[in-house]
């Protein structure tokens, strides 16, 4: 089983024990970078995702004596389809697992945003979502329950207008509050059909212990379910897996 | 939206084993449709809608992108960008050359209380920083306005409203409308059109999307664009409309352009590059005022300022070079003229000249210096000249040269759909990995720019109308 820093290597991000990992997931235009920016400012370098042509900017920045390093992730509207920039997106989440996860979402589609939110939380729990573009949204005469969000999702919620430097401050003490532990979240978990959550519990309890104590093992059982080829394909590159056979056995996952 | 495209994009190379195709997309169908229903019911409880929503905008984006006025409305904000940049421009560009060659006179006065070797003088003075003068106070002032309102556009949110009214178009030559996205970066950079080709998933619409993009006019060939129309358009529009008539024969070009990029787009996906267009899902974000202040910020910090030292470190070696090639001589004769006059009769077939077409072919660096070697070549004078004003250029031009006003549209054309750069050859060479392609996009414009010269050449001879 490989270290965590070594993974995170493998992401671009250099070990730096007294750091965390903060990773910024979003759908395009909910001003994600305009968040990067304002956090980061001038502190950033960008670079290649490893092995894709898909740009990766890295910022950091300070919180309460601690040093954190932002990770923009691409702009994505699911985990589930198979473009470069959701297989990063998703490969980073899994593999790298940063100390916390910001899911930017703009207030003024919530509904959609929220699709992504869903799909990141079902794989890592150290989630807070960052409610954008109040300030637009409260002109368009569109209101959020923030407590009800966050009520609901079972995760932080900051609201922030972050052209306008609103809300930064709530967004890093969140984001600090979270990597240091003094939030634990529990996050909303979807119920799938009946015969799907059949064959999730199944198959979780047959997953390796060592690779449940890196992955969420109920999003990898829905994964495999699902044939997410390029997933278990990914797991198989990162981690060796000696009792892979099993499933492939009983689930005819055949990987090559 | 991703409901679709999840189901388009599973799993692509199942192999034995996996249970049947239609099980495995019912499943994923049904997580899909479980994640949906769930963000819809939080979305009912938390958010509240008060009174009507967003209805200004969707009148906005309807005329945007309605099929009758979308492409009007399209031409004429380019056509204004243009005309911004060409009235602005102007007395920043004079004002600058006049600083630097201010500076290169207390660089020669330098040299001379150094004793410096007069070659030495010529090389470093009249070579090297002549050149980079000429790029920074030609490039500058367009270059920051330019950028500057197209950030600004870019953040009204309208380009992604381009592609949208562009995607037809794009489609029917067998590619798609991001292809429009990274051919409106283009008309700043064409190495930066070509790294924002990344945005196309399909290799195939990529590849196509990178090797036409050279065929919109990068910011090195806006000035000579400019300058040409300026010279040989202006003068001929009723007065006090020249820099208008200029502005909209330089978006004729632009059209022209993008009309090649269609063909060849075509020309491609049937020939080397075959295939069937993918769909793409295109948000059409919501319109928002541009934070002026900090757009025109990152504009010319990220943008203008970056192309423009890449533009001078690349200028001023080729001057250098230039230099040597026009003071070394050969029986009697600089390099620079003797290789102008062997090309000679392949620039006359294009409608050009011996020395036009070497200046293309040393342009190869940036294409910001094209100008400046020619205007060297024609003086013999050794070095690159500060042309003051247009007028002196047109002297040149037109009664020390010969120039004819075909002489100076098929060297527009020339200009317009020729070989990129250096850098970006380079580019596509590190994006595609392979030299072949780079190689593949010097060649394709320079076939198709020989074509276009030569038959626009050949066509108005013939008609006897120069």
């Amino acid at each position: 089983m490989p270290l965590a820093t070594e993974l995170r290597e493998r992401f671009n991000i250099h070990p730096d024990p007294g750091a965390a990992v903060i990773a910024l997931a979003g759908n395009p235009n909910t001003g994600k970078s305009t968040i990067f920016n304002a956090l980061t400012g001038l502190k950033q370098h960008t670079g290649n995702w490893p092995g894709k042509t898909v740009l990766q900017t890295q910022g950091t920045f300070h919180f309460g004596g601690k040093k954190y390093i932002l990770v923009d992730l691409p702009g994505t509207y699911s985990l589930l389809a198979n473009s470069a920039e959701e297989i990063v997106t998703r490969d980073f989440l899994c593999f790298a697992r940063p100390d916390a996860t910001v899911v930017v979402t703009d207030a003024t589609c919530l509904e959609r945003n929220l699709n992504l939110a869903l799909q990141v939380m079902e794989i890592t729990s150290k989630v807070i979502v960052c409610v954008n573009f109040i300030d637009e949204a409260r002109r368009k005469n569109i209101f959020i329950d923030v407590d009800c969000l966050a009520r609901e999702l079972g995760v932080p919620v900051v609201v922030t207008a972050a052209r306008n430097g609103l809300g930064l401050t709530e967004l890093k003490a969140g984001i600090d509050a979270l990597a240091r532990g003094q939030i634990v979240t529990s996050p909303r978990r979807l119920i799938y059909d009946p015969d799907i959550e059949e064959a999730v519990a199944r198959l979780e309890e047959k997953i390796p212990g060592e690779i449940k104590e890196w992955i969420n093992a109920r999003w990898l059982a829905l994964r495999i379910i699902d044939h997410d080829r390029s997933t278990l394909d990914n797991i198989r590159q990162y981690f060796k897996v000696p009792e892979w056979g099993v499933l492939r056995e009983r689930y005819k996952y055949c990987p090559t | 939206m991703f409901y679709v495209s999840g189901i388009n994009t599973a799993p692509p190379e199942a192999g034995p084993g996996v249970v049947n195709e239609a099980h495995q997309l019912e499943i994923r169908d049904r997580i899909v449709k479980t994640i949906y229903r769930e963000a819809e019911a939080i979305a009912a409880r938390v958010v509240r809608q008060t009174g009507p929503h967003r209805d200004w905008e969707h009148k906005v984006d309807d005329i945007l992108t309605s099929r009758l006025l979308g492409f009007p409305i399209m031409f004429l904000l380019l056509g204004l960008a243009f005309w911004i940049t060409l009235v602005g421009a102007n007395y920043p560009s004079q004002l600058l050359a006049k600083a630097l060659f201010w500076g290169e006179e207390r660089l020669s006065e330098v040299f001379v209380r150094l004793d410096a070797p007069p070659w030495l003088h010529g090389l470093v003075v009249t070579g090297v920083y002549r050149t980079a003068a000429w790029v920074v106070s030609v490039m500058l002032p367009p270059m920051a306005i330019f950028f500057s309102i197209f950030a600004l556009l870019e953040d009204l949110g309208y380009l992604p409203r381009v592609a949208f009214n562009i995607d037809p178009l794009f489609k029917m030559a067998g590619t798609q409308g991001k292809q429009a996205l990274t051919m409106s970066m283009g008309f700043g950079c064409n190495a930066a059109g070509v790294m924002a080709c990344r945005i196309i998933e399909s290799p195939r619409e990529r590849l196509i999307a990178i090797l036409t993009n050279n065929f919109v006019p990068c910011n090195g060939r806006f000035p000579t664009l400019i300058a040409l129309t300026s010279i040989f358009v202006g003068p001929a529009a009723a007065p006090g409309f020249s820099s208008l008539a200029a502005s909209f024969t330089v978006v004729g070009l632009i059209l022209a352009g993008i009309l090649i990029t269609l063909l060849t787009s075509w020309l491609l996906s049937r020939t080397i590059l075959k295939g069937v267009p993918t769909t793409f899902t295109l948000e059409l974000p919501p319109l928002r005022l541009p934070q002026v202040g900090r757009v025109l910020v990152r504009s010319v910090l990220d943008r203008t300022l970056f192309v423009l030292a890449r533009a001078v470190t690349v200028a001023a070696p080729a001057g250098a070079v230039v230099w040597l090639l026009a003071n070394i001589s050969f029986e009697g004769q600089s390099l620079l003229a003797r290789g102008a006059g062997l090309l000679e009769p392949f620039g006359r077939a294009l409608g050009l000249d011996g020395f036009i077409l070497l200046a293309f072919i040393l342009g190869l660096p940036a294409n910001e210096i094209v100008l400046p070697i020619l205007l060297m070549g024609y003086l013999s004078a050794g070095t690159m000249v500060e042309v003051d004003s247009l007028n002196v250029l047109q002297n040149i031009l037109v009664h020390g040269h010969g120039w004819t006003w075909l002489t100076a549209l098929c060297t527009m054309l020339f200009s317009l759909l020729h070989f990129p750069c250096g850098t970006t050859l380079f580019t596509i060479q590190r994006e595609t990995k392979s030299i072949r392609w780079a190689v593949w996009a010097a060649v394709i414009p320079l076939a198709v720019a020989g074509l276009v010269c030569f038959a626009v050449a050949q066509t108005v001879r013939s008609l006897g109308l120069v």
